[in-house]
């Protein structure tokens, strides 16, 4: 459990020296508490006390790390149930399956098209991060696939429950540090000598919530804290309820044994319905799955969840804005057009991008509508024919630009009138209302 | 150490909404718990699907809707064929005619569409607007008063056009309230507020909050239906129980990934799929965060979300 400021005063010496930044032990003890300073920073507590401090105040799940190719990510560390209560930190990272039952055909279509899906969506890598590696009895192929997908430069999951194979593969691939998925209340001695001996994180799974945590227990009691809790599959209610249960154990009832991130086999719930893994992906991304196993990693899959994960690991304390001004496009020069929108991060991505799909030079401009989408800062008031006609003045947009087309948003359409009588000399266009026809609209208006 | 299962029952439930008549009508709301959380508490009436149609038909449909109605002649032959879904809950019928911006649709016109829908399905019925404030107001008023004894739902009464709807709809004519916000908890109450104050039974209101699709800020529905569900639960906030629907196919059918033609994006694959996707997904997400019904168009949408929701409950 966690400890309020006085139990942690009366652990201090109540010296007030003062080394620590504070005045008092007491101040200390309250920021402590409160997690805003790290209690090292009083150096005249002994390691008992240390011990104990940093036990309680450690955050109610553990953020622990996973290896992706070149890249890190990180796992669990959330300490709220709802985005809103302040941000949720780790995002959801999807894998695709590969099994030891799939012929070589079967796993080249499944890494053809999983690996091609890979874009940048407002500034993030788009992609499956990992790769699920599936023993179902063949130990040779299942090693072999396990290389495979190492090769393929994305973090690996062997899911595996027999330690003979799963050390095997583990021998194969070692320097990948894969997850090893595998771990239950029948072997997990073994699994989490194998996983500790490389240094891997453990996936460990029950028949039942108590069963797992009975697991979960016994692993920490072997000092194995590496641990990834693989909610089952037996059935989709199951494992939704264990997801959850999960989650707000840690963080409701503050239960360290259940403060790990989870592993949701989505494709195990639903094989061979698309559809279906996708509702199943988003329900789990939504709630409290860490990471997502599907049968693969399809565009029409990616484009949907990976916007889904990407706006609800936004951090709601952050504003997405960019800054306003000009941003010319496609090598715009002084005689290109304008296109005008918000400062909003997500419309200008969407925006920008559509314009350099289109290829024809345009200047960008971005006026300040307080980091509001478009119809947002329209009802809000901060899209105006004014607001327009002032940013034209303050970013002295007629001394840098020469071209007098202005394109608006179709949305606003309605600002045509009043912006045409505030702007003289200026051609004011009313421009598609979904970015996506801004390709065409552009090729078209440029061969006016 | 044995686990102990934590448990969120709350002393205050979302209202139980009943809609449409006769043995298919249905009860939107009545659970006092999170979404989908029956190891909670037992979920009585199940998250509902409706199917939206338009009286304008679709532009640029993709295949699977466009074969699925194929061979209907009037839009009381697509309603009825909707309706004949078995994971469709209810019908959906947007009067976008009525819009002054485009067809501009006398008001009389578009109550005999709705009257022959009405007549066509034997489902619960909701009637959505043309977006135009005035025109709606107008329009319900005249739907309303012919389809009395139907208790259809009406989407929808905003801030700005409450008053004539709530009181023809609400009061004069005994039918659904739906009331529109914008994507904000406060709004979504004092608008609950209004409407009441006009003498509309809590009961007979429903809420829409506000929708986007998936990943177009849609971080704001989730986080207002997260709040909004938290405050009727757990604050026994009276003016924020009211169940929540959510069109989505409006919002996912017209965003870039459902709309870019396999020409436009080679790599991307079948425009349906994605559209699929994108409406299964947004659908999925407003779901577990406290929708009681969502609105949809693609039959595979439909039916997977419909399972999803049968495997859950
Ligand atoms: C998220 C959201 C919010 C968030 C803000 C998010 C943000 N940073 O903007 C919050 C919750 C804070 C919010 C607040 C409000 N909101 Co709001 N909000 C939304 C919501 C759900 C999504 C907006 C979004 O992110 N869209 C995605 C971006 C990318 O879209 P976009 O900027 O329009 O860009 C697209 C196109 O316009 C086009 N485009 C963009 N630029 C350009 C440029 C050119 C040249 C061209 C051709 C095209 C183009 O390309 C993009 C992609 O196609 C919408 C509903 C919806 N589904 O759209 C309502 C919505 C915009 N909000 C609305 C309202 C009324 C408000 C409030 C005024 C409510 C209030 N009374 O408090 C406030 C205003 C702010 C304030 N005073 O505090 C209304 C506007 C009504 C109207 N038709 O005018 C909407 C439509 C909801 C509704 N149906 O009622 N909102
Ligand atoms: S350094 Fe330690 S002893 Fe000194 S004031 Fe800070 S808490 Fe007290």
């Amino acid at each position: 459990m966690a400890l309020k400021g006085l139990d942690i005063f009366k652990l201090t010496p109540k010296t007030n020296c003062k080394e620590c930044g504070n005045p008092t032990c007491m101040a200390f003890a309250m920021k402590v508490a409160q997690g805003s300073i790290e209690v090292t920073k009083c150096p005249h507590l002994s390691e008992e006390v240390l011990a104990k401090l940093a036990e309680s105040t450690a955050p109610p799940m553990k953020t622990l790390t996973l290896k992706s190719g070149d890249t890190e990510y990180k796992l669990g560390g959330e300490t709220v149930l709802f985005r809103h209560e302040k941000t949720f930190v780790s995002k959801t990272l999807y894998a695709f399956t590969l099994s030891d039952t799939m012929d070589d055909a079967e796993v080249k279509a499944v890494m053809d098209e999983s690996l091609k899906v890979d874009y940048e969506r407002i500034g993030e890598r788009m992609y499956a991060e990992l790769i699920f590696v599936k023993y179902t009895g063949n130990a040779d192929r299942f090693v072999e696939l396990a290389r495979k997908a190492a090769e393929a430069g994305r973090g690996v999951i062997l899911s595996c429950s027999d330690p003979a194979t799963a050390s095997k593969a583990v021998a194969e691939i070692a320097d990948a540090k894969p997850v090893l998925d595998g771990a239950n209340a029948s072997n997990y001695e073994e699994m989490s000598k194998i996983a500790t001996e490389n240094g891997l994180l453990l996936g460990v799974t029950g028949e039942n919530l108590d069963e797992l945590y009975d697991t979960v227990e016994k692993l920490e009691a072997l000092g194995n804290k590496n641990l990834v809790l693989n909610v089952g599959c037996n059935s989709i209610k199951t494992a939704f309820e264990a997801a959850v249960q999960i989650r707000r154990a840690a963080i409701l009832n503050k239960d360290r044994v259940f403060g790990y991130p989870s592993l949701v086999d989505v494709a195990a719930m639903a094989p061979g319905d698309e559809a279906m893994q996708t509702a199943l992906a988003s329900l789990f991304t939504v709630k409290y799955g860490s990471i997502i196993v599907l049968e693969k990693m399809t565009y029409a899959e990616s484009l949907a969840l990976h916007g889904l994960r990407q706006n609800i690991f936004t951090d709601p304390q952050k504003p997405m804005k960019v800054e306003p001004g000009i941003y010319p496009l496609n090598k715009a020069d002084e005689n290109a057009p304008c296109c005008i929108t918000v400062d909003f991060a997500l419309t200008y991505f969407v925006v920008s991008g559509e314009l350099e799909r289109s290829g024809v030079p345009v200047n960008l401009l971005i006026s300040d509508a307080g980091g509001y989408s478009v119809l947002t800062a329209w009802a809000a008031g901060k899209l105006s024919a004014s607001s327009i006609a002032k940013f034209i003045t303050d970013y002295d947009i007629e001394n840098k630009i020469k071209n007098r087309n202005l394109i608006l948003p179709g949305k606003v359409a309605v600002l045509k009138g009043e912006l045409q009588e505030k702007l003289p000399g200026w051609n004011v266009v009313v421009g598609p209302n979904e970015a996506v026809a801004l390709v065409k609209f552009m090729r078209e208006f440029a061969n006016k | 150490m044995p686990f102990k299962k934590p448990v969120q029952k709350f002393n205050a439930a979302i209202n139980a909404v009943e809609l449409g008549v006769g043995e298919k009508k249905i009860v939107l709301g009545g659970q006092n718990v999170m979404p989908f959380y029956t190891f909670d508490n037992a979920i009585e009436n199940p998250p509902r699907i409706g199917v939206e149609i338009s009286d304008l038909g679709f532009e640029d449909q993709v295949p699977g809707i466009r074969d699925f109605y194929a061979g209907c002649k009037t839009v009381a032959d697509m309603a009825k064929k909707a309706a004949e879904l078995e994971d469709v809950d209810f019908v959906c019928i947007r009067l976008d005619s009525a819009d002054p911006n485009g067809e501009n649709a006398p008001v009389a016109d578009c109550v005999e569409t709705a009257r022959a829908v009405s007549e066509a399905i034997d489902k619960p019925l909701v009637i959505i607007g043309c977006d135009n404030d005035e025109k709606d107001a107008q329009l319900f008023e005249k739907v309303a008063d012919a389809l009395q004894g139907k208790n259809a739902l009406y989407l929808s009464a905003k801030e700005e056009n409450y008053k004539s709807i709530a009181a023809a709809v609400g009061l004069a004519y005994g039918q659904k309230v739906g009331a529109e916000s914008s994507v904000d908890l406060n709004l979504a109450k004092q608008l609950n507020v209004l409407i009441s104050q006009i003498g509309v039974d809590a009961k007979n209101i429903v809420m829409n909050i506000g929708t986007a699709a998936s990943g177009y800020g849609f971080e704001y529905v989730i986080s207002t239906l997260d709040r909004v569900n938290s405050a009727a639960l757990s604050q026994n906030d009276a003016m924020l129980q009211m169940p929540i629907i959510t069109p989505v196919s409006s919002e996912t059918w017209a965003v870039k990934e459902s709309t870019a033609t396999e020409e436009d994006m080679p790599q991307w694959g079948s425009a349906e799929t994605r559209g699929i996707s994108m409406e299964v997904t947004t659908a999925v997400a407003v779901l577990a965060s406290g929708s009681s019904a969502v609105i949809l168009r693609h039959p595979t949408s439909i039916k997977t979300v419909a399972k999803l929701i049968k495997e859950l409950i």
